[in-house]
C-alpha cells in the first residue's frame, strides 16, 4: 500500500518538472563526446592516417560491416588501400573502437545518418578520413611500434635501444 | 602403452613420446615454442615446464621439461601444479621482454603461435618497464621478410634450416642477448625450402613477402584443400582467397607426402592465378590479330557448333585435370586426341607409369623414402624437378644416425643427442647426374656425367648386384662399386629416377637395378619422378595421336580444328611445327588459365579456371588420385576446362558434370576406375551432415565487401556435391582431418593447430579417408638388357652431329610453365642459363656470365641463354635449362656467341 502511495507522489511531482523534449532539429540536443554515432577514421598527430589495417575492427565487429585492404606506402606505413563500412549494417555498437590498436576509428556525436537511397549509406576511406586526431589528440602508432618507417630506424621508437651491434664479441 | 598420471588422472601414451608429445596427443594445453613435430626436441625455450613426481607420496616434486623428458610406466606429474604454471608464465614473460609492439602490423598476427602461449599462459600485461633492444633487418630475397626484433631465439629456424633443409647461408649469429638470426650478410636465402620458415617461425620474424603486399588475416581468408600443381609429388596445400584474389599458399598435412613442408615453387609459386596475364572472358581473335571479348553464351554456342561443324583434334595437358583431359577425350574419341606429351616424352612417360606400377609394387610414398636406409639417384636432380623428395631425401640420410641412437638409449626425439651422437655418420646416397646436385653434401659419392653413360654406370651397378664383373675407370668404378656394396647390403633399397633426361636407357637401367635387387630378396623401392602435376593422369588417359602427329594432321589438311586444353603447344614441340599447324587449321579452340604462344594464334579463347576456382583430380609420382577442391568463385566468364568442353548448358549444372565425366572415365579407362571414390559429400565423410565451412568462423566483412557494387548482400551460392559450402556456417570441428581447409583449434589459432587434428602428434589425421590409387595392370615391358652396356656405346665418346648435344637440366624456379609466370618466381629464376663445359667455352670464346644463342634457327629463335661454365659437364654436351621454349633433348645444335648481351653486373652484396 505504502509504495503504491509512493510512487503516485513521485508521478504527481513530474507535473512541475522541466520538460525534457526538444524540438529537434530546429533545436540540437545535447550530445556527449563519448556517444556512439558516425564512425569516422582519424589522423595522428603528424596528420599521417593512423589506420594500419590490421583488420581487427573489422574482425569484432558483430554485423560484419567492416571491410578493408592492407597495403603499404613507399615509406613502409601499413594503410588501408579501401575502408568501406557499410551503414546500413552498422549498430553502432563501438566494438571497432575498442578493438582498435592506433585510435584510427572513432565514433562521434553525430547521430544523423538518414539516407533515401541505402547505397549512399555504404561509406568509403574518403567518406570516414577526417583531417584530425579526433579524441586522442597525442597518440602515434608508429611511434612506438618496432616496425621501422621512413625517419623512424631502428632503436628510435619509445623505449628502445639502439640497434645491437651483432659483432660485438664483449660479454 | 605405458600409462602415466597427469594431474591425477590416468593417460594411456604412446611408447617412445616425451611428456609435451603425450600431453598433446592427449589434448592437454602445454605451452611450447622450439619443439616441432618433425624437428624433435631441444629444450631451447624452457616453456614446456611440467612438475615430475617422484612417487605417490612426493608432494614437491621438481619441475622438468616436458619435451626432454621421456615417458615411463606410472610417472606422475602435473600440468597444473602451481610452481609448473609460475615458471611458465615467468617465462613467457622474459621471452616478452624485447617484443616489439606490432602485433597489428605483423603478418603473424592472428596466426601467431606466440600470441597463442602468451594467452595460454596468462601473460596479459607488461611489467617491465626498461627499453628494447632492437636489431636491424636483412633483405633475404623476393619470398621472405625478415623482422629480426620480434624473435624469442627458439633456434627453430636454423634447426630446420640448416639441420632439416640442409641450408648453409642461415646462421644463430652473436652472443648471449643479441643472438641474431640471419645470413652473415644481405642475400637472397639460397635454399629452395626457405618458404617453410614461415610456418616454422613461431612468430612473425620471417614472413611470407609476396602474402604481405595484399595481406589478409587468416580469419579473412576462404579455403579449401587442395593440391600443388608445382611438380608431380602432389603435396597438399591450403590456399587461401580474399577478395576474389588468390592470396596465399600455405602447407596442409599430408603424413604420407609433404607432411609439414612445402617447396617454394609450391608457395610462392601461384601469383599466375591474379596475373594481368590471366584469361578472364572468352574471346574471338580476329583477323587483324586484335581479341574480341564475347560473352559466357555466345562463347558455348559457338564451340558448340564448331565440335558439330569441324573434323577435329584434341590435344590435352598434363598440367590440366583428369576431368578435363578426360572430357576431352570423349568429345573428339580416342582416335582424335592427343595426350599433349611431347614426342620425346611420351613414351617416357608411359614407360615409366609402367615401371613404377606394373611391377606389383607402387612407387613409394615420401614417408617411405624417408625410411629407405641406401639411396641410388640415377639421372634425375630431384632439387629441381621433385623439390620436395630432395628434402625428404635428407631426412633419409640421417636413417644411420637415428639407428645408432637405439643402441646408445638415445630417443629419437633427442634431435641434439641423436645428431651429437653419430656425428658426420650418414646413410648412403649415391647420385648420378648430368650437373651437380643441391643434394651433394649428404651424397657418399657421386658421379656428373651424360646421360647415356648414367644409364651405362646404372647398367654396372646391376651387373655388380648380379654378382658379375665390370670393366670401369677407376672413379666410375669407384662410384659404381660403391652404390652397388650399399644397395645389396640396405633391407629397404631405393633407387630414384625420372623422365626429366628424356632418355629411355636410364629409366630401364633404374628397373633393372630394382630388379636384381628384388633377387636378393630385399624390399627395393623404385621411385619415377615425373614433369608435371598430372603427368601420370594425362600419360593414362591414352589417345592415338602423337604430338607430331597431331600437328602433321593440322598442317596437311586431314582435320581442319584443333582444341587445345591448357597447354602451350609451342613448349612441346619445334617452333616452325607448331605455327604452321596452327595457321593451317581453320579453328583453333585453346582453353587455358594465363596468355601464351599457342593462345595467340587460337581463333576462340576460352578461360579456364584455375586449380584455386574449380573441382578435379590429378594423380602424383605414385598413382596417387588426389582431389583439389574449389576455393572461390571465379571471376568474369572463368569457367572449368572440363565445363567448358562438356558444354555446360542450362540442363545440367557443374556439378552433374562433373560427376558424369568421373564415372564415365572411370567407366572407360578401367585404370581409372577408382576415382569414384574420391568424391565424398560431407554426409558421409563426417560424423554430421553439415557441410565443412570454406570461411572460417571469424570471417569478416560479409556486409561490406561486396557493398559498394549492391548493399543487397548476394545469397551464398550453393555447392551441391562438394563437402563445403561457401560461408562460415557449417561444421569444421566435426569433420576429418583430411578435408580441413584451414587448420585452427580452440586455443590454438597459429598452424601448429595441426597437431589437435592428429591422432597422435605428429601422426595421422584423425578420421582421413583411405588414399585412392590408380590401378593399373601387370607391367607389359619387358626389362631387356637394351641399356648401353649390351650395345656398343658407352655413352663417353660423343657421337652424332656437329656442334654441341644438348641435354636437358631443370630449375627449381621457371622450369614449371605455370608458376613462371609469377613475378617473385621470375625474380629468383634470373635469365634462361646454359651450362659448358670449359673447353666448349673456350672454343666458343665465352666466360660464365656472357651470352650465347643457337645458331641454328629452328630451336629457341631468338632466345639467348647466360653461360655458367661447369667443369662438370661433359665436353660436347651443353645443358640448358628447361623453360619457355622446345628443347630437343639429344639434338645437336650450334652456338655463336651473343655480342648484343648485357652482363649482369657481378652482385657482391644486395642491401
Amino acid at each position: 500500500m505504502w509504495s503504491h502511495i509512493k510512487t503516485t507522489w513521485l508521478v504527481f511531482l513530474h507535473l512541475f518538472k522541466r520538460n525534457e523534449t526538444v524540438q529537434y532539429p530546429e533545436e540540437m540536443p545535447y550530445m556527449a563526446p563519448r556517444y556512439r554515432g558516425r564512425i569516422i577514421l582519424t589522423r595522428d598527430p603528424d596528420g599521417e592516417e593512423r589506420c594500419v589495417s590490421c583488420n581487427l575492427c573489422a574482425v569484432a565487429c558483430p554485423v560484419d560491416c567492416i571491410a578493408l585492404q592492407k597495403t603499404s606506402s613507399e615509406d613502409g606505413r601499413w594503410y588501408p588501400e579501401f575502408f568501406r563500412i557499410n551503414f546500413s549494417r552498422c549498430i553502432l555498437c563501438g566494438m571497432c573502437e575498442e578493438a582498435c590498436p592506433t585510435y584510427a576509428i572513432q565514433l562521434t556525436p553525430d547521430f544523423e545518418l538518414a539516407e533515401y537511397e541505402r547505397p549512399n549509406m555504404v561509406y568509403e576511406k574518403e567518406h570516414l578520413l577526417i583531417d584530425g586526431v579526433g579524441k586522442y589528440p597525442d597518440y602515434s602508432f608508429w611511434r612506438v611500434a618496432g616496425k621501422t618507417i621512413a625517419g623512424k630506424g631502428k632503436g628510435d621508437a619509445r623505449n628502445e635501444l639502439p640497434p645491437t651491434e651483432v659483432h660485438s664479441l664483449l660479454p | 602403452m605405458p600409462k602415466i598420471i597427469i594431474d591425477n588422472k590416468e593417460y594411456e601414451v604412446a611408447d617412445g613420446d616425451n611428456l609435451l608429445q603425450a600431453c598433446l596427443s592427449r589434448g592437454i594445453d602445454l605451452p611450447y615454442f622450439c619443439w616441432h613435430p618433425a624437428m624433435g626436441s631441444v629444450g631451447a625455450c624452457r616453456q614446456c615446464a611440467v612438475v615430475q613426481y617422484q612417487d605417490e607420496n612426493d608432494e614437491r616434486g621438481r619441475i622438468v621439461m616436458g619435451c626432454m623428458t621421456p615417458v615411463s610406466e606410472g610417472l606422475r606429474i602435473s600440468v597444473d601444479a602451481n610452481n609448473a604454471v609460475n615458471f611458465r608464465a615467468s617465462v613467457i614473460e622474459w621471452l616478452m621482454l624485447n617484443h616489439p609492439h606490432d602485433c597489428p602490423v605483423c603478418e603473424e598476427g592472428g596466426e601467431c603461435h606466440l600470441q597463442d602461449m602468451t594467452v595460454m599462459t596468462g601473460h596479459t600485461s607488461r611489467r617491465y618497464t626498461g627499453k628494447k633492444r632492437t636489431f636491424e633487418n636483412q633483405y633475404l630475397g623476393p619470398f621472405i621478410n625478415h623482422e629480426m626484433n620480434r624473435c624469442i631465439t627458439c633456434y627453430r629456424c636454423v634447426r630446420y634450416y640448416k639441420d632439416y633443409a640442409g641450408g648453409t647461408d642461415l646462421q644463430a649469429l652473436g652472443s648471449r642477448n643479441r643472438m641474431y638470426f640471419g645470413r652473415t650478410e644481405p642475400g637472397v636465402l639460397e635454399s629452395e625450402f626457405s618458404g617453410n620458415l614461415v610456418e616454422v617461425c613461431p612468430t612473425g620474424v620471417f614472413t611470407n613477402k609476396p602474402f604481405s603486399e595484399s595481406y589478409t588475416r587468416k580469419w579473412d581468408l576462404q579455403s579449401a584443400p587442395s593440391v600443388c600443381m608445382g611438380c608431380a609429388v602432389g603435396c597438399n596445400t591450403s590456399p587461401g582467397e580474399r577478395y576474389g584474389n588468390l592470396k596465399r599458399i600455405q602447407n596442409r598435412y599430408n603424413e604420407d607426402i609433404n607432411s609439414y613442408f612445402l617447396c617454394d615453387r609450391g608457395r610462392f609459386g601461384s601469383g599466375y592465378v591474379n596475373s594481368e596475364k590471366r584469361i578472364r572472358n572468352a574471346g574471338l581473335r580476329c583477323e587483324d590479330g586484335s581479341f574480341e571479348i564475347i560473352d559466357k553464351t555466345d562463347a558455348l554456342n559457338r564451340f558448340a557448333a564448331i565440335v558439330k561443324d569441324n573434323k577435329l583434334i584434341g590435344i590435352g595437358s598434363p598440367r590440366a585435370s583428369v576431368e578435363s583431359n578426360y572430357a576431352l577425350r570423349a568429345l573428339v574419341g580416342e582416335a582424335n586426341y592427343c595426350a599433349g606429351f611431347s614426342d620425346a616424352e611420351a613414351p617416357l612417360v608411359d614407360l615409366a607409369i609402367d615401371l613404377s606400377q606394373g611391377h606389383g609394387k607402387r612407387a613409394p610414398t615420401l614417408k617411405r623414402v624417408e625410411a629407405a636406409d641406401a639411396v641410388l639417384l640415377l639421372g634425375e636432380d630431384v632439387s629441381n624437378t621433385a623439390p620436395r623428395l630432395a628434402l625428404s631425401l635428407r631426412q633419409t640420410s640421417r636413417n644411420v644416425s637415428k639407428e645408432m641412437a637405439g643402441p646408445a638409449s638415445i630417443p629419437l626425439w633427442q634431435d641434439a643427442g641423436v645428431r651429437g651422437h653419430a656425428q658426420s655418420a650418414l646413410t648412403p646416397v649415391y647420385s648420378a647426374s648430368v650437373l651437380p646436385t643441391r643434394l651433394e653434401d649428404i651424397c657418399t659419392d657421386s658421379i656428373c656425367t651424360t646421360p647415356e653413360r648414367i644409364a651405362y654406370l646404372g647398367n654396372c651397378i646391376t651387373q655388380l648386384i648380379e654378382g658379375k664383373s665390370v670393366e670401369l675407370d677407376e672413379a666410375d668404378m669407384a662410384f659404381v662399386n660403391g652404390a652397388a656394396q650399399a644397395l645389396k647390403s640396405a633391407s629397404n633399397p631405393l633407387v630414384v629416377s625420372g623422365t626429366s633426361l628424356l632418355n629411355e636407357a636410364v629409366l630401364h637401367a633404374a628397373a633393372q637395378i630394382t630388379e636384381a635387387l628384388k633377387a636378393l630378396a630385399q624390399e627395393p623401392d623404385l621411385l619415377l619422378c615425373f614433369a608435371e602435376v598430372n603427368s601420370v593422369g594425362a600419360g593414362l588417359i591414352t589417345g592415338a595421336l602423337s604430338m607430331h602427329s597431331a600437328l602433321k594432321k593440322l598442317t596437311d589438311g586431314s582435320v581442319d580444328t584443333a582444341i587445345v586444353l591448357e597447354n602451350d603447344l609451342y613448349r612441346r614441340a619445334e617452333s616452325e611445327k607448331v605455327a604452321a599447324a596452327l595457321s593451317a587449321a581453320s579453328q583453333v579452340v585453346g582453353l587455358d588459365v594465363v596468355e601464351n604462344a599457342t593462345l595467340e594464334q587460337a581463333t576462340l579463347v576460352l578461360p579456364a579456371a584455375s586449380f584455386a576456382e574449380t573441382e578435379g583430380c590429378c594423380i602424383n609420382y605414385e598413382g596417387r588420385a588426389q582431389q583439389f577442391y574449389q576455393v572461390y568463385e571465379p571471376q568474369g566468364d572463368i569457367m572449368a576446362a572440363w565445363a567448358w568442353v562438356a558444354g555446360i548448358s542450362k540442363e545440367s549444372t557443374e556439378t552433374d558434370v562433373r560427376e558424369k565425366l568421373i564415372s564415365d572415365c572411370a567407366i572407360e579407362l578401367p585404370c581409372l576406375s577408382r576415382l569414384t571414390h574420391l568424391n565424398r559429400m560431407a554426409g558421409q565423410s563426417g560424423r554430421t551432415a553439415a557441410k565443412i565451412p570454406r570461411q572460417t568462423h571469424r570471417f569478416s566483412g560479409r556486409t561490406a565487401m561486396n557493398a559498394n557494387v549492391s548493399v543487397h548482400e548476394p545469397r551464398t551460392s550453393e555447392d551441391v556435391n562438394s563437402p563445403f559450402s561457401f560461408s562460415m556456417e557449417g561444421d569444421s570441428a566435426a569433420q576429418p582431418g583430411d578435408l580441413a581447409p584451414y587448420v585452427w583449434a580452440p586455443g590454438w589459432n597459429s598452424n601448429q593447430s595441426v597437431t589437435q587434428y592428429q591422432e597422435h602428434a605428429g601422426g595421422a589425421l584423425r578420421g582421413a579417408a583411405d588414399a585412392v590409387f590408380v590401378s593399373h595392370a601387370a607391367s607389359t615391358t619387358t626389362l631387356e638388357k637394351t641399356g648401353p652396356i649390351f650395345g656398343k656405346a658407352s655413352g663417353k665418346v660423343r657421337e652424332g652431329g656437329a656442334g654441341l648435344c644438348l641435354v636437358p637440366v631443370y630449375c627449381v624456379f621457371g622450369s614449371d610453365e605455370l608458376s613462371a609466370h609469377t613475378s617473385e618466381m621470375q625474380a629468383r629464376a634470373g635469365r634462361a642459363r646454359i651450362s659448358l663445359n670449359p673447353q666448349d667455352a673456350k672454343a666458343l670464346h665465352v666466360k660464365t656470365g656472357d651470352g650465347l644463342y643457337c645458331s641454328t634457327g629452328e630451336i629457341t629463335p631468338g632466345q639467348s641463354y647466360e653461360v655458367l661454365v661447369s667443369a662438370s659437364m661433359q665436353q660436347g654436351f651443353v645443358g640448358l635449362v628447361q623453360g619457355a621454349a622446345y628443347l630437343p633433348a639429344g639434338a645437336w645444335v650450334s652456338f655463336v656467341r651473343d655480342e648484343n648481351w648485357a652482363r649482369q653486373p657481378e652482385v657482391i652484396a644486395r642491401g
